[in-house]
């Protein structure tokens, strides 16, 4: 059974006009976290008023996310070249329409159905759980929700997907994207092939060294895979790249950013297009044990996986929501990507948010084994998340990741991402602090199988 | 609060071109990156791009991530990135150099720097120093509230830019807020010499002047003395030129070499507005 008849997974990303029934109770939860439909009035934020007026606001606009100027808090917003800014704002009405746009949505949900695979199953990791039982036989239920298990091997499709029609709607037929690890850039370069889009994606010369089954699989699929070389030819670069291009070619190219971060309205659509994890998991969880998930497990490099799976919960206050972000080489060794734990507010890549950043405020290059965790920024809705208390984020080092590689292929026989290792390894920490049968929703964000020329560079088996 | 040595005796940015307009000529607009190939280069071509006849100049400060640039101003930032070339170094360079020029300093910096150091005190030091202006390419009207507000109790001018893809309505905000001018960016796309300047450059002057008597000045992508009468033709208050610069400072095989190309480089940019 692939999707139930109410086509619950999509209307995450409905405004509230949508009264179709839905199998979750989400309409209460819609309106607090959907956008206003008029369109942004220029002149409210230019007179004296908004300042005196905004006290009062706060309270309101807090509850959005994100409001109308693409805030979450004061983390997200527009902070892109003037070029870019017309687009955006093409982009999120254009987004905003597919809210009553029910061929969209039935054409969407017949390609994740029967492309991408969906609806991913709810797999409960019997000797994982096993494994942390405590000695009086206590401890919690871990269960994984099989992200691995979409076509191309991670959640990043459910997004490309998504924006590539989407993309077609706007009648653009070039496709330019940012990859780091190069799962985004398959997932792009996929979806382009799929749809008959021209495909360019910018990849960190570093990057495309490390990644080299990757960049095969791109050009494969037919896109152009451009080095690049600028600052320290990793996903930050890229991603700067990435931007520049859509600058100069705004009126004929779409750009797929990949993950929750960028300008708004980017971390609110890809949020949205990943949200069906959320929606899934609260189905089979009522499905599976008659309750919601305790906590939620996510790594989070931009965070748009971690978003999937937490969005769905935010307003159930009794789930827990824990982000794991990469400690490379350990938090005081200067080389990790723990943005979160680490990092201090500033702009990157059009959103205000945390990052890590020298004491002038430049960015610093960031380390991770992960590529797709080695990103010095963070999604603007995590920073948000994190500063009202609502989710928590810890990091894990390298070494923490490749033992929870290790030990998911042995317990399971699943061998997951590097980048899911660190939510899989911060089990460790976790489960020992649980109560007897706490239900433990792990995202299994994707599968390893494009990391083992790392993992034979570092694992013993 | 009062800031002290306030060391510029020059003109302001709105000043300058109010000058310029009484005489009925077009300001002259050069654009450097500080650093590149070293501060003390800057120094330099600052003096020279003064004497030869530069209205106003813009300074770029170097940034890891420069979004609205290209390949030349990218190479530029990097080469003074890796120089250890940062805000402070910049300042005290210019604490020097300012008393020494008769033409005013619009720094042009991305926001993120201005925010580590804090939106208020990056305007009292640059303030200290006697910088006149700032241009920050990367923040939106709808961000520059705390922008606009800390550079004008400080009297700096806060420029704003404007784009082709701008629509009319946005573009009137745009210009009724900007101060000193208006940055018009002359082509979609990011910084970088063109073969030619696009003739929507001249309607958009048309539109602008329509809604608002605020001086424009052009830029990106200007590189020639052509491109440069072409744009004070079209009705340009002013006309900035910044890769064609920096790429003649990037490229020479030494300081001195590149301090004497600029110098002639700059003469016949200038001679164009002649």
């Amino acid at each position: 059974m692939a999707f139930s008849s109410s086509s619950s997974n999509l209307t995450a990303y409905t405004a509230t006009a949508i009264t179709k029934p839905s199998s979750s109770p989400v309409i209460r939860f819609n309106k607090a976290s959907t956008f206003r439909p008029k369109p942004i009035s220029i002149s409210c934020v230019m007179t004296q008023q908004s300042t005196n007026s905004s006290a009062a606001a706060v309270e309101d606009t807090a509850a959005l996310r994100p409001d109308p100027l693409g805030r979450f808090g004061k983390f997200g917003g527009k902070y892109v070249p003037e070029t870019l800014m017309y687009a955006l704002s093409e982009l999120e009405t254009a987004f905003r329409a597919l809210a009553t746009d029910y061929e969209f949505q039935k054409k969407l949900d017949g390609i994740l159905r029967d492309y991408v695979g969906r609806e991913s199953p709810l797999y409960f990791a019997e000797r994982l759980t096993e494994h942390y039982k405590r000695p009086n036989g206590e401890g919690p239920e871990i269960y994984l929700k099989r992200e691995d298990l979409n076509h191309t091997g991670a959640h990043k499709i459910n997004n490309a997907v998504a924006q590539a029609l989407l993309a077609k709607k706007l009648g653009k037929e070039r496709i330019i994207a940012e990859t780091g690890a190069g799962q985004h850039g398959v997932a792009t370069a996929t979806v382009c092939a799929r749809f008959g889009l021209k495909c360019i994606i910018y990849m960190g010369a570093q990057d495309m060294e490390r990644q080299a089954l990757n960049v095969f699989r791109m050009r494969l699929l037919g896109a152009e895979v451009r080095a690049v070389h600028s600052g320290t030819a990793t996903l930050k670069d890229a991603t700067s790249e990435a931007i520049r291009d859509w600058v100069t070619n705004v009126e004929t190219t779409h750009y797929i950013l990949g993950s929750v971060a960028g300008p708004h309205p980017y971390p609110m659509m890809v949020r949205e297009f990943h949200a069906v994890i959320g929606k899934e998991t609260r189905k089979q969880a009522l499905e599976k044990w008659g309750g919601k998930p305790d906590v939620l497990v996510a790594c989070v490099g931009g965070g748009s996986n971690a978003m999937g799976l937490f969005h769905e919960f935010v307003e159930d206050k009794e789930v827990r929501m824990i982000g794991v972000e990469a400690a490379g080489f350990g938090l005081d060794s200067g080389k990790h990507a723990a943005t979160l734990t680490k990092g201090e507010v500033g702009v990157l890549h059009g959103a205000m948010s945390y990052l890590l950043q020298d004491d002038d405020g430049q960015i610093i290059e960031p380390h991770s084994i992960s590529a797709g965790l080695d990103y010095p920024g963070v999604g603007p809705e995590h920073s948000f998340l994190k500063d009202i208390g609502r989710a928590e984020y810890h990091s894990i080092t390298d070494e923490e990741a490749l033992e929870a590689f290790k030990r998911l292929s042995r317990l399971e026989g699943i061998i997951p991402a590097l980048e899911t290792s660190h939510a899989l390894a911060y089990l460790e920490k976790l489960c020992p602090t649980l109560p007897n049968g706490a239900k433990v929703v792990l995202n299994c964000s994707g599968r390893g199988d494009k990391d083992v020329h790392t993992a034979i560079k570092h694992l013993q088996v | 609060m009062a800031t002290l040595a306030v060391v510029s005796s020059t003109l302001g940015l709105s000043d300058t071109f109010s000058k310029l307009k009484h005489d009925g000529k077009v300001a002259f607009i050069p654009y450097i990156t500080a650093g590149d190939p070293d501060l003390s280069t800057t120094a330099e071509a600052l003096k020279i791009l003064d004497t030869c006849g530069s209205d106003i100049i813009e300074l770029g400060v170097p940034y890891s991530d420069p979004l609205a640039d290209g390949p030349v101003i990218q190479a530029a930032a990097t080469r003074a990135l890796a120089r250890g070339t940062n805000l402070d170094s910049i300042l005290d360079m210019l604490k020097q150099v300012i008393p020494q020029l008769s033409c005013p300093i619009a720094l042009f910096t991305y926001y993120n720097p201005i925010l580590k150091r804090g939106v208020e005190k990056f305007m009292i030091t640059v303030k200290e120093v006697g910088v006149h202006g700032l241009v920050v390419p990367d923040v939106p009207l709808e961000e520059t509230e705390l922008l606009r507000q800390e550079a004008s109790k400080h009297n700096i001018e806060l420029v704003l830019l404007t784009t082709p893809t701008t629509p009319r309505e946005r573009m009137k905000a745009i210009v009724e807020a900007t101060e000193g001018y208006l940055y018009l960016v002359s082509s979609i796309g990011v910084t970088g010499a063109r073969a030619s300047i696009s003739g929507k450059v001249q309607s958009l002057l048309q539109e602008i002047k329509a809604e608002s008597s605020k001086p424009v000045a052009v830029g990106f992508g200007i590189s020639t003395p052509e491109h440069v009468k072409q744009m004070a033709e079209w009705g340009a208050d002013g006309v900035i030129v910044g890769s064609a610069v920096v790429k003649i400072l990037g490229d020479a095989m030494s300081p001195e070499e590149g301090l004497k190309k600029l110098e002639e480089f700059t003469k016949s940019l200038k001679s164009a507005l002649i």
